[in-house]
């Protein structure tokens, strides 16, 4: 029984909660929309001047923009679906039992806790051109006669940010995965093995099926911050070389911070978020939709 | 084939199950230590060791040189001291405002609940990248750069979705029978929260804290936006930034210190909580 007393101190516990999301989530991204409408640069005297849907025209011309989203997308497709594979492996070989498991799956899920901007700094230096691990192991097994230039070459560039945040996030995926294969029963399998079925078999009838939903939340989770990246690629990268690994979020970050060109950076910043929206709005229509169909 | 041939098969069946095993396990070792570990390395070799070609793996000496520099040369006190103070503060915050939230979704059927939970689902998928812009113009208006506010009220904002999750999955948990007993007892809501449900709560709360303390230690580009005089940097953006101090010679080993001291904290809480974060993080992500 919830009496009339008890709703107002409900919601007198929600408010405070609600304002603060409200202020740092959803006022920034109204005001962009707001924002996005009016010219307010250098060139403006950085007084906003009502203009429209400019900021939108110029972004359908402007071939850096058309770049960066390009950019996002192959690093955002490479890496999620790297850390998926991947991370469905770790998470296969962490549920087996063996001894020192404890310890290997502590040890597992610490790239996950560091900091990202951190530890692209340690990338860089693995990478690096002179004295990097990486072209150091390549030469001493012969398969180099010269250092790469990882991080100057544009598609190696974008090859060593991918390494580097599949290192970072793959636990992540582990770690969803890992508590879904934990909630599937012994019995299942006991049974599927007496009809006969081997371990692919199992996998592929039992496993996959049975942690759809798990895979579907760690692949949202992931796109949305992999679409949005920006630690990474600003301290191991800065874009470079000549753009050829700037995101739409440094882009964003550069017209604001460096171009100060406020209106059309939030113009840039409406349209990544309705892409984003799109996208995580389309997967779990489908998602939910391919639910009810089996139940 | 007689039974001893069939379980022998079966035997080393199992054996060369449990060596492709471990190789695996391996595998995930090395993958996972072998960029910490190099790390680690360079930030105690000698400078003439740390660009050495070939590489050496084995310094000749160990040394702390590249540590005292860091504290010598920045003020890496103040770097360390920012950042635990923005995590902590945040933090208790965060638990402060999210767990009474939770609490209300998890029981108190309220009007408008499903709207609620599905905005804080939903907010969780957004990049900072999109956010700091508005918060700029605010942090601007009032007057807020270079304020510990300035950062710690957008952190206590970006992890109260996680909190919410967690503690409302954790509420849901709890025996209601036992709130009921309190109300006939005569306790009013808030006193019943505080005397009987908080104290069973303190688990969760710590659960919930170190994910909270995580995310906000590792935070970058709002510290780096908002907080732009030196000794209020955060070591994420603190760290970041040495690499361009000097434009000739990049101080690799410093920058491996500086990497290995912002990073000990986090790695400690894993080693020591690293149950409690898997909980939290697959209730979080999962049950929400």
């Amino acid at each position: 029984m919830t009496t009339y007393r008890e709703k107002i101190v409900g919601w007198l516990m929600i408010i405070p909660a609600m304002l603060l999301l409200g202020l740092v989530f959803i006022y920034p991204i109204a005001r962009a929309f707001w924002l996005s409408l009016f010219t307010e640069n250098l060139g403006t005297g950085l007084q906003p001047v009502f203009s429209g849907f400019t900021n939108y025209s110029r972004m359908l011309g402007d071939g850096r923009f058309w770049q960066t989203l390009q950019n996002t997308t192959v690093f955002t497709v490479a890496s999620v679906s790297l850390e998926l594979l991947l991370g469905m492996a770790i998470a296969l070989i962490l549920n087996q039992s063996f001894r020192g498991r404890g310890i290997v799956r502590t040890i597992a899920i610490i790239p996950w806790a560091l900091p990202t901007a951190v530890m692209g700094l340690a990338w860089a230096w693995i990478f690096n051109d002179q004295y990097g691990v990486v072209n150091d192991i390549l030469l001493r097994l012969g398969l180099i006669n010269t250092g790469i230039n990882w991080l100057g070459n544009p598609t190696l560039a974008m090859v060593a940010l991918v390494i580097a945040d599949v290192w970072k996030t793959t636990p992540f995926i582990s770690i969803i995965l890992l508590a879904g294969l934990q909630s599937i029963s012994e019995d299942i399998y006991e049974a599927h093995s007496l009809d006969g079925a081997n371990a692919w078999q199992s996998f592929y009838q039992i496993t996959l099926p049975l942690l759809m939903p798990q895979i579907l939340i760690s692949l949202l989770f992931r796109f949305a911050q992999s679409f949005g990246i920006f630690d990474l690629v600003q301290v191991m990268t800065g874009g470079g070389p000549a753009g050829a690994t700037e995101t739409v979020s440094i882009y964003i970050y550069s017209t604001v911070m460096r171009y100060l060109d406020f209106g059309y950076g939030a113009a840039l910043v409406v349209v990544t978020f309705l892409i984003l929206i799109s996208v995580v709005g389309i997967a779990t229509f489908y998602f939910l939709r391919g639910r009810s169909d089996r139940y | 084939m007689t039974i001893t041939e069939a379980s022998k098969s079966k035997k080393s069946g199992i054996k060369s199950k449990q060596i492709v095993l471990w190789i695996g396990v391996i595998l995930v070792l090395i993958f996972v230590m072998l960029p910490i570990l190099w790390q680690i390395l360079t930030s105690v070799k000698l400078n003439n060791e740390i660009q050495a070609v070939p590489n050496v793996y084995i310094p000749s000496a160990i040394t702390f040189k590249h540590y005292i520099e860091l504290f010598q040369r920045k003020p890496f006190i103040f770097y360390v001291f920012n950042s635990a103070l923005v995590s902590i503060v945040s933090t208790v915050l965060c638990l402060t405002i999210g767990s009474p939230a939770a609490y209300a979704l998890a029981r108190l059927r309220l009007p408008g609940e499903q709207i609620i939970l599905a905005t804080v689902l939903i907010v969780t998928l957004f990049p900072y990248v999109l956010l700091f812009l508005g918060l700029l113009e605010i942090i601007r208006y009032i007057g807020l750069g270079n304020n510990y506010l300035a950062i710690v009220i957008p952190y206590t904002a970006i992890n109260l979705p996680l909190t919410i999750l967690v503690m409302r999955s954790f509420f849901q948990q709890l025996p209601k029978d036992l709130e009921d007993a309190a109300k006939i007892d005569g306790y009013k809501t808030i006193s019943m929260l505080i005397n009987i449900v908080l104290p069973m709560t303190v688990p969760a709360l710590v659960t919930t804290g170190i994910l909270t303390f995580i995310f906000a230690w590792n935070e970058y580009i709002f510290a780096l936006t908002f907080i732009t005089r030196e000794t209020m940097k955060t070591i994420p953006v603190a760290t970041a930034q040495l690499g361009g101090a000097t434009v000739f010679e990049i101080p690799y080993g410093a920058i491996a210190a500086a990497t290995v001291l912002g990073t000990i904290p986090l790695v400690l809480l894993v080693l020591f909580f690293q149950r409690r974060i898997v909980q939290g993080l697959t209730a979080g992500a999962v049950k929400g």
